[in-house]
């Protein structure tokens, strides 16, 4: 493994509006570890969404190249495992099916149909819905639903997962016990992750860098945040830890002083 | 209760746990010393069960129609009274598949016939409304192409293509069922054609960065997305096929409950026309709830 497993390369971002071209992105440049763990942050709007499209392969980038374990990307595949905000889970189908159809896209060309199975079963047993397998989403909670979406993005042994505001839709507590549970899976995984957040502690407490943009229109990094707290990171001990306290109030310095919006 | 705050809690008397039964019971304070035992309050017993209002506001409809019938009957003009057409009715369901001669059927043959004829057209509108709803919903080009031809043709009375469809099947049978295919098309094309557009783009999303295939997006994705909407067009086009055909046999003539209608007519048999319409309602109405219980199997929410 490289340490430049997933490399973003001079991406631009322009959409052509009908008031002319709008420039979302400008010239973002970041190199991820294999098995690294790096958070977007930023005021909404800032592009940060746009950005995690782009290495998904949603967008197309206007300029500049991203490439995942050496090879460009040029559209959406199944080499990033994507968790999406809203879940996204199809309604008609059970958690299992909705897994299912991840892992019979990815193995069911090379693999028998039991060994499937036991994929799926697995995938969901990793985020503690095994007895979950045969309810439909409508039958589960919030944060059950998000918990079938990593499991369907795990289930392809994506070389790098991609979070686009994974927890945003939460309640709290919700929020608080699916961070501890992403932990736990990536530290069992040693997945290589992405994510975008809004949340200030969500990003110092999971991520070994957050990468801190500026605010749109051409956001670019406004500067990079490295977490060099011990693992595993434990809530409650870290709410009283100096160096904890000392990267949240940096990380809060950067977004309501230095990027204060006028608006908002 | 126990999301009161605090401060609420000590002005009652302390209990362990009151259900939502126990709780009427707060609204009189007297009662509530008098029986500590937890019995629900008398007057929730003695109130009638919340379903009888809603079972008998249908019945005094009913009664009503059927009274103000009567009245109408007394008053002159022709008009059988319900008593005597219930006897008619009697008599007609009684037999209602014999067959004397190729116009003097039962009401039953009447009826089988006519859902026949409606299931042809029906069956083949489906086979091309529902593709072209989807081909019309995916791409934008063929939607706007479409659109011009179908809003003007889609509020013609389907009655108005009799006899051009006489004309080229110089018959009565697959004219009738012409009409049927022709007024059962619009509805199940623009319904599932606005059921692709709605496919929500998180769905789309999921199809993407997993690269299915596009069969998978179709079978896994489109087609069940799709599905409550093409229920609800074929619901409207079994529902206007239904009216359309008694309207058609009437002029098509042969087998049929619109013929029927049409022949008691000219044996000036009111009882029978007036079974016959409500035969035709009563049928109308099980296609139409037959679609809602089909449209509840496939909604997902």
């Amino acid at each position: 493994m490289t340490d430049r497993y997933l490399q973003i390369d001079k991406v631009r971002m322009v959409f052509e509006t009908r008031k002319g071209p709008f420039c979302a992105l400008e010239e973002i440049d970041l190199d991820i570890h294999a098995g690294e763990f790096v958070s977007l942050i930023g005021h909404s709007g800032c592009g940060k969404s746009t950005l995690l499209n782009v290495v998904t392969g949603l967008l197309e980038p206007s300029d500049g190249h991203i490439f995942l374990a050496n090879r460009e990307i040029t559209g959406p595949g199944p080499d990033r495992g994507v968790v999406f905000q809203n879940h996204s889970l199809l309604p008609w189908l059970t958690c299992f099916e909705n897994v299912h159809l991840a892992v019979a896209r990815v193995f069911g060309a090379t693999e028998r149909k039991s060994k499937l199975k036991e994929r799926v079963h697995r995938a969901l047993e990793l985020v503690q819905l095994g007895n979950a397998e045969s309810k439909y989403p409508h039958e589960l909670s919030g944060g059950m639903k998000q918990r079938v979406g990593i499991a369907r993005a795990l289930s392809i042994e994506p070389k790098v997962l991609l979070l686009d505001e994974p927890f945003g839709a939460l309640d709290a507590l919700t929020r608080a016990h699916l961070q501890d549970e992403l932990m736990r899976i990536v530290a069992a995984t040693g997945s290589t992750v992405l994510m975008v957040t809004h949340d200030v502690d969500e990003a110092v407490l999971l991520s070994d860098r957050v990468v801190m943009m500026t605010n749109g229109p051409a956001a670019r990094i406004g500067g990079i945040l490295e977490i060099d707290l011990p693992r595993p990171r434990e809530r409650i001990a870290l709410a009283g830890n100096r160096q904890y306290v000392a990267l949240r109030a940096e990380l809060l310095e950067f977004l309501y002083r230095k990027q204060m919006r006028e608006a908002a | 209760m126990s999301a009161l705050p605090a401060n609420v809690r000590t002005l009652m008397p302390p209990r362990a746990e009151v259900g939502p039964a126990e709780e009427a019971t707060q609204l009189h304070p007297a009662m509530n010393e008098a029986s500590s035992a937890p019995e629900p309050p008398l007057y929730v017993r003695t109130r009638a069960p919340e379903w009888l209002p809603r079972l008998l506001a249908p019945v005094i409809g009913l009664a009503l129609f059927v009274a103000f019938w009567a009245i109408l009957a007394k008053a002159g003009g022709g008009l059988p009274d319900p008593v005597s057409t219930w006897h008619s009715a009697v008599d007609v369901f009684s037999n209602p598949f014999y067959k004397k001669g190729p116009n003097d059927q039962g009401i039953g043959w009447n009826v089988l016939t006519s859902l026949g004829r409606v299931g042809i057209g029906f069956g083949m509108a489906a086979l091309v409304g529902i593709p072209l709803g989807f081909m019309l919903g995916r791409f934008r080009f063929l939607s706007d192409m479409a659109a011009p031809v179908i809003s003007i043709l889609k509020p013609v009375s389907p009655l108005a293509w009799l006899p051009i469809g006489l004309m080229v099947f110089k018959a009565a049978n697959p004219a009738a069922i012409y009409v049927i295919f022709i007024c059962s098309l619009w509805p199940m094309i623009v319904n599932t054609a606005v059921g692709v557009r709605h496919i929500p783009q998180d769905y789309l999303n999921v199809a993407r960065v997993l690269n299915l295939s596009e069969w998978t997006i179709f079978r896994k994705i489109l087609f069940p997305a799709v599905l409550p909407y093409m229920i609800t067009g074929v619901r409207l086009s079994i529902g206007v096929a239904w009216l359309v055909i008694v309207a058609a046999e009437m002029l098509t003539g042969g087998v049929g409950i619109g013929f029927w209608v049409w022949d008691e007519w000219n044996n000036l048999n009111v009882q029978h026309i007036i079974i016959a319409i409500f035969t035709v309602g009563i049928v109308g109405l099980a296609l139409e709830q037959t679609m809602i219980l089909l449209a509840r199997r496939f909604s997902y929410e």
